[in-house]
């Protein structure tokens, strides 16, 4: 045991040590693997090809997402409705070949386990707190709001885990974002995220691990701290990571494959060991003031490109850099907006409440409060209410959320990824703005011309009801006279 | 992967010069979801001439490509590599190749030569008859008439093709090392080691 202070994530990072070689390269051991449809067809292919099987198929959970329509999936007859998309179904019955031929737990598009990757992982208990996680997906980050170290990786990487249950790493640079005070009423975690990407800019966490820290994060739901984890990416950084606590305890036990009985001791004793020691030193540091966060919007295309829903669309001239000027401009060009715009004036025609990032039953209870006895307004062409899994869809049936959904005037989905990306028929039209929960407001994300404006599950139901982007807390605060 | 120290066997005489990816496997197959059947889609503009050497029963099931040089040029698709795999190659022989190809070629343990174009020119002779030999262990190619040229080759890559090493290979050398923190993982940490409890 080292006397040297260390951080979480060094902790995390030393305990998974396999061998250092003299380059500095590490054999990393990878305790957990998850699977979808998209990037993993040719990583099983070249282990059949080689010969190989997968070495520790427990430790991989294969699940497809990003294809999958949202649309019913068994039929008035009880068959399995096609996917129409030739490429879409090939890729799905690929992993639904792959998973049982290597022996990897494969949930199926019509399980009520099958869900987004990132929802199901912790859902499952699959992803726990000090544990190595990959998949190969950007937003794996995610998981580290458990307390494990997770971060995304290429189909090669997939193939590498998959065969020998470890990478070929080097250790990143510890990054600590330190939240001071409390965050306001009607602001939420989704909000905190946001307003930390648009101060420390999507590259500000390159080549760094990002440990949140500060009470605003101890307070926090785990649903909540998966979504700051899950947008670490966004500000550049490969993983994202929560201490895990008490909540995160609470959240893990009893979940189907959480450790049980004395295992379930030992673990936790384990896992209380995996804070940040007093002393331990980081290599970059960000101090943020909780009572600054406002509920957040972007108005470009860069998830840094965040602003206050009471502000307003900056003048691209206003930017220090010529490069962030000239980008600045060409993100106002393709968003239809101009400088000076008052941002809760943006007329939105599309609402999508879902993806990795806000999927949760903790995101639908708040989109439902806010959406509770009002109606869409006419604006909203579409809007569509994504569970982020079969069991997060199941939980807020029986709660009743569906029914205010619908009876808002919003569509009830099936799980997946969705709008979030355009690889499956939620799109959003051409030149047409959305208000979404998802985590990429990149030209073209929601489908070729969308324009996406990011914001929480609260403010995107809140901009159902009006029509534009809206905040929220006028809605909560004043109920009835805007209803 | 397979072990390569020879490669032996008729070859195709194909001689063209700066045959880039696209040649290799156009964009439309990229859709796949495997790595194998690209072999039905390589060269395929080439092959809808009903003379090309390809189709040629005479140099059906060949193992080995003469080619013109900057041989695997213009976009970087590991799909080339695939496609020439499927075709049943295990060897690429030319003045030179692109890097990328040559990376991609490598890591699907197919052997790129590089001789100089007088070699090139009598090789393209000896296949219309005969076979040719690679010896990747010497560095030689030969032909059934007495001809021998050497070649040069990175010794990390001869290294990982003679040992049939490709990353997860090279990964696998320190399989003890992999089994032993498994073991004590399993003893420790159990709760990790078990996982969806689905072992094989």
């Amino acid at each position: 045991m080292s006397s040297t202070p260390r951080t979480l994530y060094e902790k995390i990072w030393d305990a998974h040590v396999i061998e250092q070689r003299d380059d500095g390269t590490c054999l990393v051991f990878i305790d957990r693997h998850l699977v979808h449809e998209v990037t993993s067809p040719q990583a099983f292919e070249a282990l059949r090809m080689a010969g190989r099987k997968v070495r520790r198929p427990e430790l991989t959970l294969a699940v497809p997402d990003h294809n999958l329509p949202t649309t019913p999936r068994v039929d008035a007859a009880g068959n399995r409705v096609p996917i129409e998309d030739a490429e879409s179904r090939g890729q799905l019955e690929a992993l639904e070949r792959n998973a049982p031929e290597f022996g990897v737990q494969y949930f199926g598009a019509t399980a009520a386990q099958q869900g987004i990757v990132h929802v199901v992982g912790p859902e499952q208990g699959f992803s726990l707190p000090g544990a190595t996680i990959v998949c190969g997906d950007s937003h794996t980050a995610c998981h580290g709001g458990i307390g494990a170290l997770a971060f995304g990786i290429g189909t090669s990487e997939v193939e590498h885990v998959l065969a020998t249950q470890t990478l070929q790493l080097r250790k990143s640079k510890t990054m600590e974002v330190r939240v001071e005070g409390d965050l306001g009423p009607g602001v939420t975690s989704k909000d905190l995220i946001m307003h930390i990407i648009g101060t420390i800019g999507t590259a500000g966490g390159t080549g760094h691990v990002i440990e949140y820290r500060g009470k605003v994060f101890e307070e926090m739901s785990v649903e909540g701290r998966l979504t700051v984890c899950n947008m670490s990416i966004e500000g550049g950084a490969r993983a994202g990571l929560i201490a895990p606590d008490e909540t995160t305890f609470r959240y893990v036990k009893g979940r189907p494959y959480a450790p049980k009985g004395e295992d379930w001791d030992k673990a936790v004793a384990y896992w209380k060991t995996l804070h940040t020691d007093p002393g331990a030193a980081f290599d970059k540091s960000v101090t943020i003031n909780a009572a600054d966060v406002e509920p957040t919007v972007t108005w470009g295309t860069s998830p840094e490109d965040t602003v206050a829903i009471g502000g307003i669309v900056p003048d691209p001239m206003s930017f220090a850099d010529p490069s962030k000027q000239r980008a600045a401009q060409a993100s106002l060009d393709y968003m239809g907006l101009a400088p000076g715009q008052r941002m809760d004036e943006v007329e939105v025609q599309n609402i999508f409440i879902g993806s990795c990032t806000n999927s949760r039953i903790e995101d639908l209870r708040a989109a439902a409060e806010v959406l509770k006895g009002r109606k869409i307004h006419p604006n909203i062409k579409w809007g569509i209410i994504v569970p982020g899994s079969g069991l997060v869809k199941m939980q807020a049936e029986a709660e009743g959320l569906d029914k205010i959904f619908i009876d808002a005037g919003l569509e009830w989905r099936e799980p997946g990824c969705s709008a979030c990306l355009g690889m499956n028929p939620d799109k959003v039209p051409a030149g047409e703005r959305s208000a979404s929960t998802s985590n990429r407001n990149f030209v073209g994300r929601q489908g070729p011309g969308a324009r996406t404006h990011l914001v929480s599950p609260a403010m995107a139901a809140a901009a159902a009801v009006t029509g534009k982007l809206t905040d929220v807390r006028k809605l909560t605060n004043d109920a009835p006279a805007l209803a | 992967m397979e072990k390569v120290s020879t490669v032996e066997g008729r070859a195709y005489p194909f001689g063209m010069k700066n045959v880039d990816t696209d040649i290799i496997i156009p964009a439309h197959f990229l859709k796949t979801v495997t790595r194998e059947g690209l072999g039905k889609g390589a060269f395929e503009a080439l092959r809808k001439d009903p003379s090309n050497v390809f189709d040629n029963p005479e140099y059906a099931g060949s193992p080995i490509i003469v080619a013109g040089d900057n041989f695997g040029c213009g976009s970087s698709r590991e799909h080339a590599a695939w496609a020439l795999l499927d075709m049943g190659l295990k060897a690429v022989i030319a003045p030179s190749f692109s890097d990328i190809f040559s990376g991609n070629a490598f890591k699907n343990g197919i052997v790129t030569v590089a001789l100089p174009q007088e070699a090139i020119d009598r090789l393209m002779e000896v296949a219309e008859t005969d076979p040719i030999t690679i010896d990747l262990e010497a560095q030689t190619v030969t032909t059934p008439f007495q001809d021998r040229w050497t070649f040069e080759i990175d010794p990390f890559r001869k290294y990982c093709l003679t040992e049939g090493l490709d990353e997860v290979g090279l990964t696998l050398q320190s399989d003890d090392a992999i089994r032993s923190y498994e073991e004590r993982q399993q003893s420790e940490q159990p709760w990790l080691a078990r996982g969806t409890g689905l072992a094989a």
